[in-house]
């Protein structure tokens, strides 16, 4: 990473987003600089999802625009922002077909990034894995998936991770394990964008709240 | 190029994992194309004059029995979103799922064509005329079916409306497809048809992946 470069910065402008026609938010405005993290809160249906899906250009906003390094991500910087950006959703986007370490590198050559099997294998060793590279994930309980998905986060290189509940279905120990991850890095100059309703083991970061809104 | 062989190879890994699914519609076409000599009797005039068209919509019929899965399941576990993502043109991943999807469906259906073609009396030179004609008309109806695909994502029922929606736009093909043999038979040679379906392939290639990914687009939205 080029460190003669401005930090990394995410910022979001008068965003207004709805399903159907309930406005879900409107004149949202968020920034985030390098090492800060964002916690989006709010009750069911307030609208979170859809807000971390806008600000990784899933959805296009209503109004407004989000800005990676001051370039909309749409637009000009999308290409940029794409590399250093991980998104991960409600949805596993892991086949159950496939072997966990097979997931895992399929991901990858998804998002044009070289791995291979035994650096796949020892992401899924750290992430809690170990001895069930070689099973189909069909036969793998909900919170292994789900670690099957969380580590994304070991192997590909991005700054911002934005993460849709990545506390859910997973027990005490890998609750821990992401909180490790998260800070480490915050640490390292990352940013991270997650919606939780369970209190995050993490330092302090800033917040969001939809529920005005609703 | 690099993208398509990325997506491709994905989807044939796990073709490979759920082998049922490839080999049902290959015997779909096989089946229903045998029940036709069975139905009508066997009379040498009468099966030649029909085989080119019964060989030609058994096989629009097995395409369109892959077609709902190309990418339901990747909607359905959030791949797709992961793939709208990613560093690499969305545009060309989508075109190396319907690459894998004309290898899985549509080249079987090619080689398989003459043998069954023997079942209907066609000669040696009609059948490398069909074969010819399948080779470039199979791509041709999984480009188009991928539009129709993307376009009943997420509807409920969506497999019925899929066939509504692709079978009308699969005509040209079919009337192009068997007439190549049709002309063969009658000793005019198919050149014309032959070079019309390359002019649909060539259109299909080029527009059928980005309506395909606009489509997508709209669905994950």
């Amino acid at each position: 990473m080029d460190r003669s470069l401005p930090s990394p910065m995410l910022s979001a402008h008068h965003l207004r987003c709805s399903r159907g026609d309930r406005t879900l938010f409107s004149g949202l405005g968020l920034s985030l600089a390098a090492g800060r993290w964002l916690q989006v809160g709010g009750a069911n249906g307030a609208g979170k999802t859809t807000l971390l899906r806008t600000l990784v250009g899933l959805n296009p906003p209503d109004e407004g625009e989000v800005q990676w390094n001051g370039q909309p991500i749409r637009g000009s910087g999308r290409e940029d922002f794409r590399r250093a950006c991980l998104y991960l959703g409600h949805q596993a986007a892991v086949k159950d077909e496939l072997t966990p370490v097979e997931n895992l590198r399929q991901a990858c050559a998804i998002d044009d990034q070289a791995l291979d099997d035994a650096q796949a294998a020892d992401a899924l060793r750290r992430i809690g894995l170990r001895g069930r590279n070689h099973l189909p994930t069909r036969v793998l309980s909900a919170g292994q998936k789900r670690r099957v998905l969380l580590a994304r986060l070991l192997v590909r290189p991005a700054m911002l991770w934005v993460l849709d509940e990545p506390f859910a279905a997973l027990d005490t120990g890998a609750v821990e394990l992401m909180g490790e991850l998260i800070r480490a890095h915050l640490a390292q100059g990352g940013l991270a964008v997650l919606t939780s309703h369970q209190p995050a083991p993490l330092p302090a970061g800033e917040r969001v709240s939809l529920d005005a809104e609703a | 190029m690099n993208t398509i062989l990325v997506a491709l190879r994905r989807d044939l890994l796990l073709a490979a994992r759920r082998r049922s699914e490839v080999v049902t519609a290959l015997f779909f076409f096989v089946v229903v194309v045998s029940l036709f000599p069975l139905g009508i009797g066997p009379e040498p005039a009468m099966l030649r004059r029909v085989g080119p068209g019964v060989l030609w919509v058994a096989a629009l019929l097995a395409t369109l029995l892959g077609l709902p899965r190309l990418f339901a399941s990747d909607h359905a576990d959030g791949t797709l979103e992961q793939m709208a993502l990613s560093p690499r043109p969305f545009a060309l991943l989508v075109a190396g799922k319907i690459a894998a999807h004309w290898l899985l469906c549509g080249l079987p259906l090619v080689l398989l064509a003459p043998l069954l073609g023997l079942q209907f009396d066609l000669t040696a030179p009609e059948l490398q005329v069909l074969m010819l004609a399948l080779l470039l008309g199979t791509p041709v109806l999984s480009l188009i079916g991928a539009i129709g695909a993307a376009l009943t994502l997420g509807v409920r029922g969506g497999g019925t409306l899929l066939a509504l929606l692709v079978l009308p736009l699969y005509v040209p093909t079919l009337i192009f497809g068997a007439g190549a043999v049709e002309a063969t038979s009658a000793g005019l040679g198919s050149t014309a048809q032959l070079s019309i379906l390359g002019a649909l392939l060539a259109v299909a290639v080029f527009f059928a992946p980005w309506a395909t990914t606009a489509a997508l687009r709209i669905a994950i939205e």
